[in-house]
């Protein structure tokens, strides 16, 4: 068993922080992890990356061009790495701002999830990465959702004033993918 | 034992404390910024003195004096920084002071780029600066291994009393993964050779990096030369993995060897016989793990390194003496290897066997 996924996106879209919390959420639940954070000049201005591999045995390489998930915050990096998407793998798109029509690859299911717009009518548009996230976590079903769920939300503990919206978040976003992947089969 | 899930400069940084390094001089440089960052909090906390020199060599050059002192003292840099470390360090060795350089390793040669490769291996293994020395230099491929490594580094370099080298490539410390950090322990007393005042002492302590009698300085080397040999027989650390029965034999250190190792699994699961030599410390080498390879048995080493040229290769030719055909994969630039390249390599022996 082993999963996985590069998020990208603009600097300032919270995209570390995402890879960090999904990696947290499984060291938490005992799983193999690395995180690799995208380590170059581009990180000013243009795309963020990181490279989060979960597994259930040693893992070798942290980064891989065989993607089990994409999760493209913004356009450019559906652009630029929707290639290294595995056939049979997952275009996660945050449709706010992501035009899922521009997928030309027909190899890999997509999910456009518009989770700023969630985040939007839940009424804080800090949530929009805690939709993102039970959105991984339910596509990438390596672990009990209801675990990621607690674990993330004592990840997310520090703002008090956020804890009932990020759960209202997160299980939106669970929500919402399980149609997804019902409409995939 | 503590379990946290770590980002690997910050790893390192806390292995060192742990270790008993309550002083630290460093010069910033990518890919290798977050060990100062975290020290330059961390130490203070424990009693300990963070220093940002006004250069690499300043910063080496505080480290001996705390290091003559009987300071476990450290210092961190990246691959052009190191270079400008290295006078330093030659001063240490031939003074006999103990220390722990890291140097993560980034792309070169030159400024190269601030991205991850193992390109400082000839450096960090054969001569870390002028004069003729050796160190113990050893090479984590996992953040665990890291921490572990630095940890005892510490140690190596007060039982020695010699500049003891950590070099992980970039990889190993930009990754997040998760630690189990050894205990806290006391920082040692001050060792009686240290230059930290005469009190209660009839003679003086004198920590030279040279001196002008010919004697001396070749009764000198000669003291060190026995350390080097004591080194080859005792301190070598070698992982072997699947090597047995082994017709591919992989041969890489740091992060490439961790790509090999998960290689070995998978091709293995095809029928292909593969095995690794994991280098641990690259100075001293364990030509030996490359000697016992058989005769009969092994086909093919595939040496694989990101640097090019590549650079271990010529110590594995030398362990294995020529019996072998080798193979080369390799990566530079701060581009990482990838693991469909050693899979292809192996498979394109396999065919032309």
């Amino acid at each position: 068993m082993k999963s996985s996924l590069l998020v990208a996106g603009f600097g300032g879209q919270g995209v570390m922080t995402l890879g960090k919390l999904v990696g947290e959420c499984a060291y938490e639940q005992g799983l193999k992890v690395t995180f690799l954070p995208s380590y170059g000049p581009e990180q000013r201005g243009g795309t963020a990356n990181c490279t989060v591999i979960l597994s259930d045995e040693p893992i070798g390489s942290p980064s891989t061009n065989r993607l089990d998930v994409l999760c493209a915050m913004n356009q450019p990096s559906l652009e630029k790495f929707a290639p290294n998407v595995k056939p049979g793998g997952v275009l996660l798109l945050n449709s706010s701002i992501v035009d899922p029509g521009t997928v030309t690859r027909d190899d890999v299911k997509v999910a456009a999830v518009d989770a700023e717009g969630i985040a939007y009518e839940i009424g804080e548009r800090r949530t929009a990465n805690v939709v993102i996230l039970a959105t991984y976590m339910t596509i990438a079903d390596i672990m009990p959702i209801e675990e990621v769920r607690k674990i993330a939300m004592a990840k997310l503990a520090k703002k008090p004033e956020l804890v009932a919206l990020n759960e209202k978040a997160f299980d939106r976003g669970v929500a919402i993918t399980k149609e997804i992947i019902a409409s995939w089969a | 034992m503590e379990s946290k899930f770590m980002k690997g400069c910050e790893a390192i940084a806390e292995a060192a404390i742990r270790s008993g390094c309550r002083f630290f001089a460093g010069y910033p440089i990518t890919p290798q910024n977050e060990i100062p960052e975290y020290l330059s909090r961390a130490l203070p906390k424990v009693g300990g003195v963070f220093v940002q020199g006004e250069s690499e060599v300043a910063s080496i050059n505080m480290v001996y004096g705390a290091g003559g002192a009987g300071t476990m003292a450290m210092t961190s840099s990246s691959s052009p920084g190191v270079s400008l470390k290295l006078e330093g360090v030659s001063n240490l060795a031939a003074a006999r002071i103990p220390a722990v350089m890291v140097n993560v390793m980034r792309a070169g040669p030159g400024m190269g780029t601030i991205q991850p490769a193992q390109s400082d291996y000839y450096l960090m293994s054969k001569a870390p600066g002028h004069g003729g020395f050796r160190t113990i230099t050893l090479a984590p491929a996992t953040l665990q291994e890291a921490v572990d490594l630095t940890y005892e580094a510490f140690e190596l370099a007060f039982r020695d009393r010699m500049p003891v080298i950590v070099a992980p490539d970039g990889f190993i410390a930009a990754i997040m993964e998760p630690v189990d950090l050894p205990d806290y322990r006391d920082p040692p007393e001050t060792p009686a050779w240290a230059v930290a005042g005469c009190e209660g002492r009839d003679h003086i302590n004198v920590l030279l990096n040279g001196g002008l009698n010919e004697e001396d300085q070749l009764a000198k080397n000669r003291i060190a030369e026995e350390l080097y040999e004591k080194w080859d027989r005792e301190d070598v650390r070698v992982e072997t993995y699947k090597v047995e029965d082994a017709e591919y034999v992989f041969a890489a250190f740091g992060l490439a060897a961790r790509i090999c190792k998960s290689c070995v699994d998978e091709l293995r699961e095809e029928g292909i016989k593969a095995g690794l030599i994991r280098p641990i410390t690259i100075s001293p080498f364990p030509y030996a793990a490359f000697a016992a390879l058989e005769d009969n048995v092994v086909k093919y080493v595939i040496d694989v390194e990101m640097s090019i040229p590549a650079q271990m290769v010529n110590d594995v030719r030398l362990g294995m003496k020529d019996r072998f055909p080798v193979a080369q994969v390799n990566t530079a630039g701060g581009l990482i290897l990838d693991s469909e390249d050693v899979i292809a390599k192996v498979h394109e022996l396999v065919k032309g066997v």
